[in-house]
Formats: structure tokens, sequence, C-alpha cells
């Protein structure tokens, strides 16, 4: 079935593979490279003298306690703000999906907040949510909850996950209305004529149709959830209190940019490297074998 | 014929840019974090030397708040790109007075352009925090503030005080909190800048060290020291306050001056420099009053600096670093000082400024804005209270705040918190001494 294509001789073949090669030495091999020599010295932060010191940027990393307790607030974050957003995402696009009059507003309303950048959308939640001027924490200082995101972990937590998730929805949205409009109406039409419910359908006909997509979303949003929402948490907690809303990728750029250790930032790329490529690993040889194509 | 016409034209362009040359003025960058009304302010300086003079022009370009700003010049510095003149806030002095080869000296780079630069014109108390151990001036003192306590004294009324009351000791503001507290008053208590307040500033206010070899002006073989029984004791203080609810907690910055200045604040911990935002917004009467302390220990000792000096990065043109001290030495003459003084809320930095200051009689039109000024020069400064000078002492400052939210929210006592922060601040410290041995 698969169609092959042979080339005569290695010059065509080698021209046509070069940019894609050029680029990924350019952008993945050298900055990798580069991060993985410099995890191997303690530099001072204007790189006037440099020291060797092996592997004790990751002897240190790894006995610091908040360190390793950066890895659990990851998974935590990463999977609430992949599960809700395309909880939620799924969910409005079934919603959408069924409108018959007025859907183009409908959809165009719902992929806005895409549009909005994470360090943007970082400060707006924080103005709703700000202990001096926001509404919503006035409303629930009415209702007699005490909202203060500067010294409550779980508040700050809940509220990086919230806005991180928000734009999100969108994006994945828009995914699921396209999968779920992909679905052939001859097969559900066939499946409610034989009695099926509206969930019998929905599990057994819509979500396997939709696993593809899914499988798609899970791997897309958990590398937003690792590496795009810095500017959400940079806007929002900066990180705090007690180093509750610090993600991995949050700790690189504190220490690198911040601390200047460019040494330590340079070992914690290299473990979050290993990290994602075992993830992906992980995905595609488990997860993607229940996906029906 | 070819090369004739060749030759008049390369000596035309030679002609045209040795010309140029010679007519265009030196021009230097600086780099500095202030926006807002201090932006305005900073502008003008700028201005006003460049119409003084025509030989050099600064340009300045804002980058930032503090910390990015040395970020981006660290991160110039490192692609060769960076400014002639670079604004460190107090935090990163440490940082860059390792880096040896990373900037000029001030007094070399006064001494090399032949100007005349007297730094002991200097406020003692500022200008040793700039200054090596050997007595030798690294970087220009340019904004120092120092924490002050102030008062909303239309809230002190309404808590049946007198606003003029005793607040100089840290037992009677609790006096004076649980009167605020008994009238129902949302916020008795805030502060600002943690760390900086009540454990940078009450450990030099106390005479008792921050850290070890002199609070680190000794050597890189430092310690931290804020742990003993006086530091638990108010930080303990403090999140006490917090649990009855009388203090509350807005943010590890200046977030808690939003409050205060919105009326909601009775008692605010906060930069003498406080003042230009307090005094344009504030719709009450306001106080300013020295930091209290606490009484049965010796009388306060002086309190320390927070702001920024500048730097004259190195790797540039014996032109252009004339052109730097030139403008250094213009920003410290006296009327330039006293008037920033005056707009700002920060500290006369040279004594002749304070003096001018004084003898204009703008202390008496405004009450409490000598204060700061009082409380760092009052007494001979001691090893614990001429300053800090600790590496990645940014990263430390994140630390203490860290732990004392663990205070303030009730999961930790202040004796596990600061001694978990001094433990982990130490950690860093090896690191950079390790870094710049």
């Amino acid at each position: 079935m698969e169609k092959r294509v042979f080339f005569k001789g290695w010059w065509l073949p080698a021209l046509l593979v070069a940019p894609q090669l050029l680029i990924s030495f350019v952008f993945f091999f050298y900055p990798s490279g580069q991060a993985i020599w410099n995890s191997l010295f303690l530099p001072d932060p204007f790189g006037l003298k440099t020291e060797f010191v092996g592997l004790d940027n990751f002897r240190f990393l790894l006995s610091d306690p908040y360190y390793l307790a950066s890895f659990k607030t990851t998974v935590i974050f990463s999977t609430a703000v992949s599960v809700s957003s395309m909880a939620l995402g799924l969910y409005l696009a079934a919603l959408a999906d069924r409108l018959i009059k007025g859907a183009g507003v409908y959809q165009t309303l719902l992929i806005w907040p895409y549009a909005i950048a994470p360090a943007i959308a970082g400060v707006l939640w924080l103005f709703m949510f700000n202990g001096n001027i926001g509404l919503a924490s006035y409303y629930l200082k009415a209702l007699g909850y005490e909202w203060n995101h500067t010294l409550k972990g779980d508040q700050a937590m809940f509220l990086v996950i919230l806005a991180s998730s928000w734009g999100r929805i969108s994006y994945n949205f828009l995914f699921f209305l396209a999968g779920l409009q992909a679905i052939p109406k001859s097969i559900i039409e066939a499946a409610a004529i034989d009695g099926a419910s509206f969930w019998k359908r929905f599990g057994t006909i819509v979500i396997p149709l939709l696993s593809p997509i899914t499988f798609f979303l899970l791997v897309v949003n958990i590398v937003y959830a690792f590496f795009d929402t810095f500017g959400v948490i940079h806007t929002i907690t900066s990180g705090g209190p007690e180093q509750s809303t610090t993600i991995l990728v949050y700790k690189v750029f504190s220490d690198g940019f911040v601390s200047q250790d460019l040494g330590s930032s340079a070992a914690q790329s290299v473990i979050l490297l290993v990290l994602v490529g075992i993830l992906t690993v992980i995905q595609f040889k488990y997860i993607e074998r229940k996906v029906h194509y | 014929m070819k090369h004739l016409k060749a030759i008049i034209a390369s000596i035309a362009l030679f002609a045209m840019f040795a010309g140029t040359s010679l007519q265009a003025k030196v021009e230097i960058q600086w780099w500095h974090a202030f926006g807002g009304r201090l932006g305005e302010l900073l502008d003008e300086q700028v201005n006003k030397f460049n119409a003084s003079q025509n030989k050099y022009t600064v340009v300045h370009t804002r980058k930032g708040n503090y910390s990015e700003t040395l970020n981006a010049g660290i991160a110039a510095f490192r692609a060769g790109q960076h400014p002639n003149i670079l604004m460190v806030f107090e935090v990163g002095t440490a940082s860059l007075m390792a880096a040896k080869g990373a900037y000029v000296p001030m007094y070399q780079l006064m001494k090399d352009a032949g100007q005349s630069f007297n730094p002991k014109g200097f406020v003692s108390a500022v200008s040793g925090y700039y200054t090596t151990t050997d007595g030798k001036m690294l970087s220009m003192p340019y904004n120092s503030s120092t924490p002050v306590l102030w008062v909303n004294k239309d809230l002190m009324k309404k808590a049946g005080l007198d606003p003029e009351m005793d607040l100089s000791t840290w037992k009677r503001v609790g006096n004076a909190l649980d009167a605020a507290k008994a009238k129902n008053i949302e916020m008795p208590f805030c502060t600002c800048w943690h760390s900086w307040v009540h454990l940078e500033n009450f450990s030099a206010y106390h005479n008792i060290p921050f850290a070890t070899k002199a609070n680190g002006f000794a050597g890189l073989d430092t310690e931290l020291s804020f742990n003993s029984p006086v530091h638990i004791k108010h930080i303990q203080t403090l999140g006490k306050w917090a649990q009855e609810g009388k203090f509350k907690y807005m943010g590890r910055r200046n977030e808690a001056g939003k409050n205060f200045r919105a009326g909601e604040c009775m008692l605010m911990t906060e930069s003498s420099a406080g003042y230009a935002g307090i005094k344009k917004e504030a719709k009450f009467e306001f106080g300013i009053r020295h930091l209290p302390y606490y009484g049965g220990t010796e009388a306060p000792q002086n309190t320390i600096i927070g702001g920024s000096s500048l730097w004259a990065l190195s790797g540039k043109s014996k032109e252009e670093n004339k052109a730097t001290a030139a403008f250094l030495a213009f920003l410290s003459k006296t009327d330039i000082q006293a008037k920033w003084h005056q707009d700002t809320g920060y500290l006369g930095v040279t004594t002749a400024a304070a003096k001018k200051t004084k003898s204009s009689g703008f202390y008496k039109a405004n009450p409490g804005t000598d204060l700061a000024g009082i409380q760092m020069m009052r007494n001979k400064v001691t090893q614990n209270s001429k300053g800090l000078r600790l590496g990645s002492f940014d990263q430390i400052r994140g630390i203490i705040d860290e732990e004392m939210e663990g205070v303030y929210s009730g999961k930790k006592t202040a004796q596990v918190a600061l001694d978990s922060a001094v433990r982990r601040g130490n950690v860093l410290l090896r690191r950079f001494e390790r870094a710049n041995k």
C-alpha cells in the first residue's frame, strides 16, 4: 500500500533535506549543545571568567528541595491546564456544533481569547483578582471569602491555571469543532435511528472518532503548559508565594536571568530537555496506540 | 587619469570624515530604571547637562525595573554592546564589585579624566556602600533612600488615638494597632520591601549583624546571621499581627503603598522616597516618623540605604570615559543634588546638598522630610550599619520573601523560616564565592 520513491544518486535528496537540517542545527542542535556544554561550568555573570565544575551544577540542583518541589508543581499545573482547557473546549465545541442559527457569531466570540498574548492575559486576570482594585476579589470578600493570592499558594496556583487555560480553551474549541464537523452525519444518524441516546452516541462514536485530534491536542497542550505559560506566571505571581507557582521553565528563567546563575540555568535546561524527550516518547509509544486514525 | 580621480575622491572622503569627527560631539549612553515622575526628573537632569556644554551628549534609555536594567546591562556586556553608564540598584552592588574588569572604578575614571572629584563630599552612610574597605570609591551614588514610618493621621483619630503619639518603639506601634483593630480599622499596618525594612535595616538599626564578615564587606566568605533572637522576635511579632488581622500582606515590593495612598492603611513602613507619590495622591493628613525599634535595646543605630548607583562600564574609548566623568561630576553638583532630594524624597547624597536644602527652609515647609537624613546620619556608622555587600543578593532577598510569606500565612514559625532562609541563602553565597574567587 505504501508508496515509496527512490532517488538515484545522493545529491538531490541531500539538497532537498538540507534546509530542514540547517534549521534543526541552528535552532535546535546548536543551542542544545551550548546548554549541555554550559551546564558543566560555573561562570560569573559578566562572562569574565568561568570554571569547569563537572556535574556539580546537577548535584547542586538535585539537592535543592525547592527544585524537586518544582517538578510536582509542574505536574499539577500542566495537568490542570491541559485537562480543564480540553474538557471545556470539547464541551463548547459540542454545543456550538449543534447550533443552527448564528453559529458563526458564537464561534468567532469563542475563538477570540486565543488572540490575546499570555502576558496580557496574565495582566487582565491579575487586575480582576488584585487585592486592592480587583472586582473579583471585591465580590469574593463580600461573600466572606478572603482572597490574597500574594500570600496563599493554592489561590495563586488557581489563578495562574485559570489565566493559562482561558486562552487555551479557544484553541482547543477550534480543533474539536473541526473534528466534530468532520464526523460523517450519516453514522450519527444511523446510530440515532437504532435508538442510541445522545450520550451513547457521544461515547461510542464521537469520542473514538475524535481521538486523533484529542491526542494531538494533548501533546500540544502539555507543551504549551510546560513552555508557553511563562508570561502568565511572570506577570501574575513571579513564581510565588513560596515558589508555589514556580514551574520548571520559570525556574530556568529566574535562576538564569534574574539571579544570573547561568551554570545552574543551563543544567536545568538539560534536565528539561531530557524530561520532554521522555514525555514525548511515552506519549507516542503508549498513548498513540489507542488512537484510531 | 583614472588613478587621479580615485585619489581625489579618497582625499575628499577622508577630509569629510576628519571634518565630522572634529565637529561631532562625543555621545555616551546611560541605561537606567526610572519611569513616571522620576523618569521626567532624570530626563531634566540629562537635558541640563547637554545644554550646559557643547562637547558631550548623554543619551538615556529606560531598560525596565532595577533587576531588568541590571540584567540588560550584563547581557549587553557579554555581547560587547553595553552602555557607558549603567544604573545598578544597591542589591546588585556586590555582583558588580566582584566583576573586576567589567567597570572602571569611579576614583580611577575621575583621575584619568582630570575631573576634580571629592569622595568626602558624599554622606558616608551612602558612599560607604559603594566604597572598598580600603577607601576607594567604585561607583557614584545616584538615588538613595531609607525606610521610615508613614502615618495616616485621619485613621489615627478614627482609632481614638492621638495622631502625634509616640510611635518610636515597636511596642508602642503594637498598642496603636490594638486600638485600631478594636475600632475595626481594616488595615492597621502594612509594609513595603519586607526584607529591606524588617531584616536588613532592622539589623543595622539595632546594631546587630545581618551577615558575618562585616555584612560581607570584609570578604566573600560571609555567612548570613539574621536568625538571632532579636530578629526572630520581630518577625514573629509581624506574623502574630498578620494572624490577628492587624497587618495585611500586600506583596513583596511596594504594593502596599497603593493601600496607604488610598487611605486604607493606618501605619506603613516604606522608603522615604514614597514621599513624591504620597504627597501627590493622599487625600488625608499624613505624617512621617522614624522607623520604630525595640525599646530595652540600645538607642537605635542608623538605618541603611536602598536605591542605586551609577557604574562606568569598561571597554570604552578614552574620549567617552572623559564624557562619562564630566557627566557624573555634573550630577554630583550641589544644586542638582539639592533639587533631586527635594523633588523625590530621596536623600541628599552630598553633605552640601543637605545643607543647602536646610538653609532654603524646605524642611520647615515640609515637616518630616528631614527625618530620613537624620535617621541615617545620627550615629557614627558601625560594622553592622555600613550596609550590605552580599553576592546573589537579589536571589537571597527572594528566598527571604518566600520564607516570610510562610510566617505571615501562619504555616511556619519565625524561627523555622529564618533558619531556613539563612541555610538556603548561605548555599547561594558559597556558590557566588566559588564563581568569583
